[in-house]
């Protein structure tokens, strides 16, 4: 405090309080504002950077000899193409999946009495955060030869072990991801004016029609919510595809990690990680865009 | 004169481009139920903020008995404040949160605990000590509040609409106990409310203010009896605005060109509004029964509604329609819809506002 | 029947809900079961035979195995304490604070490391340490962990900061608390169910990190090494190991549960 503290207050005493109340935010955000910047912005400008080095013999980038070829084998090189194509609609897919399982089952846990939403709520609460490595080996036991999943398959007729096959990789994404999916969904049918769809049912409206026309709009923040929350990690999918996937599904996520550890080519991964970087990033200016606030 | 309690001088707030309070001037004397009243968003919270140190003024000087408090933060002013919201602490006890000021202020332990346990009795919370607030009464809370600023014995106490989650019953009767307690404990209360009734019952003078401006400071009754500006009138109690100009010092023609006595000091020819309340309008039937000083103004009862204690009249004049109300007594003549009447007021009860 | 289900569920549809329900609860939990069920089997195949800690015993006594555990535990040890201390630090900066330089940046720089792929911010942190010529070590995974955790740390925080009412260290300023009193007495003893739900989210990601841990790992940690492990084959003691891993997760979601019904 400055000795004139004590006396009348001029519009310029005030602006340097506010000042020294602003350094004092500022001051307290520093050490993690400054930990992001080094461990997270600047790695992201250097992996933008590395997108456009060459490769040298080693493996290693060489900050000379600039050129695009990293940029240009997204759009040309077939391999690259295809596998970036499997993992969109992977993606895709699995996002729809999980919407399609997961509405109906938010919707159940919505509906139920308060002591049963919480308890319901728990038992989803309980995979989300159960360690995502050990859920997706549960399936490679249940999904191998001797599994229970191939068993009761040989014992219908309909299938043998999918282990290694596309199928196993969406069993597994879909396990990984639906709680991702339920728990925004509930939290926005679980904020439902009830009586809104009691008025649309006054009105004339259908139960179907209700839902339609009441219901899915009010909740479409959840929808959208978890969709974004499935999409993201679907799309950069690396554990899963790898225990439960094989050679001919191999995602984007696993090419990237060839490039950086196996490969040795690290323009080509650093460009194709900022390729999901910007397509992840579209998805989620998309979902601010439509109102959003918060994740 | 001796030094105010709080002084204000050439206060301004702005918050960017927006004025919140708009260079006033205050004196608020020591001891005394003073009340900050107007519409939501009239700068009259912020005001109180800025005693308290929660804000700072833009510009100006804000004194506590004379001394200066310009940056000062809250935790330095010889003030306590009682929240809208109460805020009690919900992690502690009655007894904890009451303690709180003294123990921040390093106050023997002795001392605090004889002092918690009168400012506990004062709010007759007695007994409630040990329980949390989340397990009181909004009522409850409220008293804590009190006792929690009270206790540090401030030199002012600030008030912030703490009656407005209240229902109706109980902010009465907690307007009778507030007042109580100022004149017992002899402290300074600077009182926020938009409820011009509430403003009316406590306190011993009211500011009024809009737009961040002070329309008018005076005792309560002066407040309602003389308005200084159409705003003031409206804003506390119901009323009835008549426009006209003054013909002659003391009388005022209506626009239908009748003539009326009113209180004014305007010269002829001013154009003025007639600040007339409904209670101070008598209906009778024909002009004989009132007496000769009164104003006499003929018209028909266009609606009439039953209140319960008293029954409310639209009277229309032809160029203007005027609110009355009669008291529920028995004996009184009612009047029905259509009725021809005369309405009769005293001279002094129809005052000329020219702002 | 409640209300909300009276009038908006015919009695047909809400059949079918019920029933879809039990079986997604199904299809979370019996992977989960049949594991932590054949983690106890004497037998090395998937036929049950007898009732047995073999395999626990053989877990304890794998060295590699234990000394990754113990890897694991001094980085989410660390990486929780440092950025459940920097998190807090910086939802305090922005529920608290109105205006400051570089505010609105910090907000957008603190929301990416959450939406951004694993594999993306593995590649960019490995990137980084090589171009640095940083050694990869337990210190480069910690770097790392602490680089995702202040994020989630500072975003339940947030939460609870937002929804605690302003006036509350109003009136501990008014009641003549200095900021330091006001932050020690009111401010963090009532968002520490925030603080403490957010070093647990904080814990079990570093406990559950594969990805970045594999790029920016000097020693493996635990899901690193059980991951490689995983990729040669199914054995039982990864059963084990699982298991165990499952009751850590277990143990902690309860722990955060309870903290939020703190309220």
């Amino acid at each position: 405090m400055t000795a004139k503290a004590d006396g009348p207050v001029t519009a310029e005493l005030e602006a340097r309080a506010e000042k020294a109340e602003s350094r004092r935010g500022l001051f307290l955000a520093l050490p993690s504002y400054i930990y992001l910047l080094f461990l997270f912005a600047l790695p992201l400008v250097i992996i933008g950077v590395y997108s456009f080095a060459s490769r040298s013999r080693t493996g290693m980038p060489k900050l000379e000899a600039w050129n695009l070829d990293s940029i240009t084998k997204l759009f040309t090189d077939d391999l690259v193409r295809s596998i970036f194509a499997r993992s969109l609609i992977v993606a895709v897919l699995t996002t729809t999946f999980c919407l399609l399982v997961g509405y109906p089952f938010a919707y159940y846990i919505a509906t139920r009495s308060e002591k049963m939403r919480n308890l319901l709520l728990v038992f989803v609460m309980i995979p989300f955060w159960t360690n995502f490595l050990v859920r997706t080996y549960a399936w490679r036991v249940l999904l191998g030869e001797d599994g229970l999943i191939t068993e009761l398959g040989r014992f219908l007729n309909l299938w043998d072990s999918m282990l290694f096959t596309l199928p196993a990789v969406y069993i597994g994404l879909i396990y990984g991801f639906l709680p991702f999916m339920v728990l925004p969904l509930y939290a926005a049918i679980e904020r439902l004016d009830w009586s809104l769809i009691e008025a649309a049912r006054d009105l004339y409206a259908s139960g179907w029609e209700a839902f339609r026309k009441v219901t899915l709009p009010l909740t479409k923040q959840g929808i959208i919510a978890g969709s974004i929350l499935v999409f993201i990690p679907s799309l950069g999918a690396y554990v899963t595809p790898d225990i439960l996937g094989g050679a001919k599904t191999t995602l984007i996520g696993n090419y990237v990690v060839n490039q950086f550890l196996t490969a040795r080519n690290w323009p080509l991964g650093s460009s194709v990680s900022m390729a999901i970087m910007v397509v992840m990033l579209i998805a989620t200016i998309w979902y601010f865009r439509s109102g959003a606030k918060t994740l | 004169m001796t030094t105010p309690a709080v002084g204000i001088r050439g206060v301004t707030k702005r918050f960017g481009d927006v004025v919140a309070v708009d260079n006033i001037d205050l004196d608020i004397t020591d001891g005394e139920f003073f009340s900050l009243l107007g519409p939501s968003g009239c700068g009259k919270t912020t005001t109180l903020r800025m005693i308290a140190g929660l804000e700072y003024p833009t510009e100006g000087s804000i004194t506590i008995h004379g001394e200066e408090m310009g940056l000062r933060p809250p935790n330095k002013r010889p003030v306590n404040t009682v929240f809208q919201s109460y805020a009690l602490f919900p992690h502690m006890t009655v007894a904890g949160n009451v303690a709180f000021g003294l123990q921040m202020q390093k106050i023997s332990e002795d001392e605090t605990n004889r002092r918690v346990g009168e400012a506990i009795d004062l709010v007759r919370l007695s007994g409630m000590e040990n329980r949390r607030p989340g397990m009181l009464s909004g009522g409850q809370q409220q008293r804590v509040a009190l006792a929690r600023a009270l206790v540090n014995r401030p030199e002012v106490l600030l008030l912030d609409e703490p009656l407005g989650a209240l229902d109706l019953k109980l902010r009465q009767a907690m307007q009778l106990e507030l007042k109580e307690i100022q004149r017992e404990v002899g402290i300074t209360f600077v009182y926020v409310t938009h409820d011009q009734e509430e403003a009316l019952t406590m306190s011993d003078r009211i500011a009024v203010m809009n737009d961040g401006q002070l329309l008018q400071v005076a005792p309560s009754e002066e407040i309602y009896e003389r308005p200084n500006t159409r705003f003031v009138a409206e804003f506390i109690g119901e009323t009835n605005l008549i426009t006209g100009t003054v013909s002659e010092p003391g009388v005022v023609k209506l626009e239908d060109g009748s003539l009326v006595r009113a209180r004014t000091h305007s010269a002829a020819g001013t154009a003025v509004t007639l600040n007339l309340r409904p209670e101070k309008i008598d209906l009778h039937n024909t002009e004989e029964t009132i007496p000769e000083h009164f104003n006499k103004l003929s018209g028909t009862i266009s609606r009439r509604l039953y209140f319960g204690d008293s029954l409310f009249y639209e009277v229309n004049f032809g160029h203007t329609i005027v609110d009355a109300r009669e008291e529920n007594r028995p004996g009184r003549q009612r009047f029905e819809e259509g009725a021809p009447i005369v309405a009769a007021f005293h001279p002094d009860s129809a005052q000329a506002l020219t702002e | 029947m409640t209300a909300r289900q009276s009038t908006t569920l015919t009695r047909r549809l809400d059949r079918f809900l019920t029933g879809h329900a039990w079986l997604v609860y199904l299809f979370f939990y019996l992977p989960i079961l049949v594991l932590i069920v054949f983690s106890f089997n004497e037998s090395r195949f998937f036929t049950w035979e007898a009732l047995s800690l073999r395999w626990y015993r053989q877990m304890f006594a794998n060295d590699n195995l234990m000394a990754a555990l113990w890897v694991s535990l001094q980085v989410a040890t660390i990486s929780t304490i440092v950025s459940t201390v920097l998190g807090t630090a910086a939802a305090l900066a922005l529920e608290r604070y109105k205006r400051w330089l570089g505010k609105r940046t910090f907000d957008a720089l603190l929301y990416l490391p959450v939406i951004i792929p694993d594999v993306t911010m593995a590649a960019m942190l490995l990137v980084f340490f090589t171009s640095l010529g940083q050694q990869l070590s337990i210190t480069t995974i910690v770097l790392s962990h602490i680089a995702f955790n202040i994020s989630f740390v500072s975003i339940v925080v947030r939460a609870r900061l937002a929804n605690l009412d302003p006036s509350l260290e109003e009136a501990a300023a008014d009641l003549y608390a200095g900021r330091w009193q006001a932050f020690r007495k009111v401010t963090l003893p009532l968002i520490m169910p925030g603080v403490l739900g957010g070093a647990l989210l904080a814990l079990t990601l570093s406990l559950d990190d594969v990805v970045i841990t594999q790029f920016v790992k000097g020693p493996d940690t635990l899901p690193t090494f059980v991951f490689g492990l995983i990729k040669r084959g199914v054995t039982p003691e990864i059963n084990a190991v699982s298991t165990l891993m499952l009751t850590a997760s277990v143990v902690l979601v309860l722990s955060s549960l309870a903290l939020q019904r703190k309220k």
